[in-house]
C-alpha cells in the first residue's frame, strides 16, 4: 500500500505549504525516525519541556504528559499532520518523546487483535 | 495568520485534551479505521456517533497548480486550500486505542495525510444513493491499494432506497463484500457498521480473501 500512496497525483498536490513547512521545521526534511511516524503513533514526554526549547517542541512535550497520538497533536496545536510529523521526529531523535504503536507490518491483521477491537466495540 | 514567524505555536495558549480526555499510560498501540464517502454523505456524523472524544479535525494545505496555467503572464498560478479530515477515538481496552478518520472520497485528498491508508485495519465506504458514481471512484481505489472495506449505506429521507441486491450490482461488489444499511446519527446504527467490518476483517484474517 505505502507505493501507491506515493503514486503521481503526488506531483500534482503538495503536501502542505512547503514555505511554512520549511519555517518550523527550519528546513529540516526527514530522518529514519520520520518514516516511522504515523496518524496513529502514540507519543508520550519522556521529560517536560526545558528553557530555550523551540517553542512548538515544547509544546508537544506538555501535551503528551500522558499518551496522545500525532492526529491529536496536530488538531490541539492547529497544526499540519506533516509539520508535526517532523517536529516528533526531531523529539525522537533527541529522545525527548517516546513513540509506541507503529503501525504493524502485516498486510492483513491478526485474528486476535481484531477480536480484541471487536470485544470493545461490543461494550459501546 | 503569518506563516512566516518560527513561533506558530504559543505555549500558553494551547488548548490540550479535556482531563476525561487523556489516555491512561497504559496505552501502547493504536489501530485506525478510515470512513471515506462523498460530501455531505454523513462522515463527521457515523465518526461523533461512536467516538469517546469530541471529533478534532486536523488540516493539511494543498497547493493546486492554478488552473489557468497558460494565461496571457504565463505565470503559474499557486492556490492554496485547506483541507480537514475529521476524526474521533474509542478505547477498545487499557492498552488498545482505535482510531476513525473520516476523509472525501476523491483521492486526491488522501496524499495530504501520508499514509492515511497505510497500516489501516480496513474501510468503511459511506454510499450517497443520490450520487452513486461517488462510490464507485472511491471503491476501485481501494480495491487498488489492498484496503479490504465494507459499504454502508446511509437512510436519508429523500434518498432513493435500493434494496442490497440491487445496490450490489449498481455498485458492480462481490458477494463476499459486506453491503449495511445504517443510520450515522445513531451511535448503535454506528457501531454495527463497524462490527460488520470487524467481522469481514476476522473472516479475511482466518480465510484469505477469495481472488
Ligand atoms: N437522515 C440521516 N441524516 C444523516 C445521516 N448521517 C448524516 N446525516 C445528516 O447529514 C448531514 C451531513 O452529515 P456530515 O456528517 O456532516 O457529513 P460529512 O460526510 O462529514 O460531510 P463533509 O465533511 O462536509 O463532506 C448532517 O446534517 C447530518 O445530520 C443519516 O444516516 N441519516
Ligand atoms: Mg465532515
Amino acid at each position: 500500500m505505502s507505493e501507491s500512496d506515493q503514486k503521481s497525483d503526488a506531483q500534482e498536490w503538495d503536501e502542505g505549504d512547503p514555505e511554512r513547512l520549511y519555517v518550523i521545521t527550519r528546513g529540516r526534511s526527514g530522518s529514519t525516525e520520520k518514516a516511522a511516524i504515523d496518524l496513529v503513533t502514540l507519543v508520550v514526554s519522556r521529560s517536560g519541556p526545558m528553557p530555550g526549547m523551540q517553542p512548538e517542541h515544547a509544546a508537544i512535550l506538555r501535551l503528551c504528559q500522558s499518551p496522545l497520538s500525532v492526529a491529536e497533536i496536530s488538531a490541539y496545536l492547529h497544526l499540519p499532520v506533516s509539520v508535526v510529523t517532523v517536529l516528533v521526529a526531531d523529539l525522537l531523535a533527541g529522545e525527548r518523546v517516546e513513540a509506541r504503536a507503529l503501525v504493524p507490518p502485516a498486510q492483513l491483521p491478526d485474528a486476535a487483535l481484531i477480536e480484541a477491537v471487536m470485544h470493545g466495540l461490543q461494550k459501546l | 495568520m503569518d506563516f512566516k514567524s518560527s513561533e506558530l505555536v504559543d505555549a500558553d495558549t494551547v488548548v490540550g485534551p479535556r482531563v476525561e480526555d487523556t489516555l491512561p499510560s497504559s496505552a501502547t498501540a493504536a489501530v485506525k479505521i478510515v470512513i471515506v464517502g462523498g460530501f455531505g454523505v454523513g462522515k463527521t456524523t457515523l465518526v461523533g456517533s461512536v467516538s469517546e472524544i469530541r471529533p478534532l479535525t486536523t488540516e493539511e494545505t494543498m497547493t493546486q497548480a492554478g488552473v489557468g496555467v497558460d494565461d496571457v503572464a504565463g505565470v503559474e498560478r499557486k492556490t492554496a486550500t485547506t483541507v480537514a479530515m475529521d476524526f474521533g477515538r474509542i478505547s477498545i481496552n487499557d492498552e488498545l486505542v482505535l482510531y476513525l478518520f473520516g476523509t472525501p472520497g476523491q483521492q486526491r485528498f488522501w496524499f495530504l495525510w501520508n499514509g492515511l491508508f497505510r497500516g489501516a485495519l480496513g474501510a468503511v465506504v459511506l454510499v450517497d444513493t443520490r450520487r452513486l458514481e461517488v462510490s464507485f471512484d472511491v471503491i476501485g481505489r481501494l480495491e487498488e491499494r489492498d484496503v479490504p472495506f465494507v459499504v454502508a449505506m446511509n437512510t436519508f429521507p429523500d434518498a432513493p432506497s435500493y434494496p442490497i441486491d440491487e445496490l450490489r450490482t449498481a455498485l458492480d461488489l462481490p458477494a463476499h463484500v459486506p453491503i449495511v444499511d445504517c443510520d450515522a446519527r445513531k451511535r448503535a446504527s454506528s457501531r454495527d457498521v463497524l462490527m460488520t467490518l470487524m467481522r469481514y476483517l476476522h473472516s479475511l484474517a482466518v480465510t484469505p480473501e477469495p481472488s
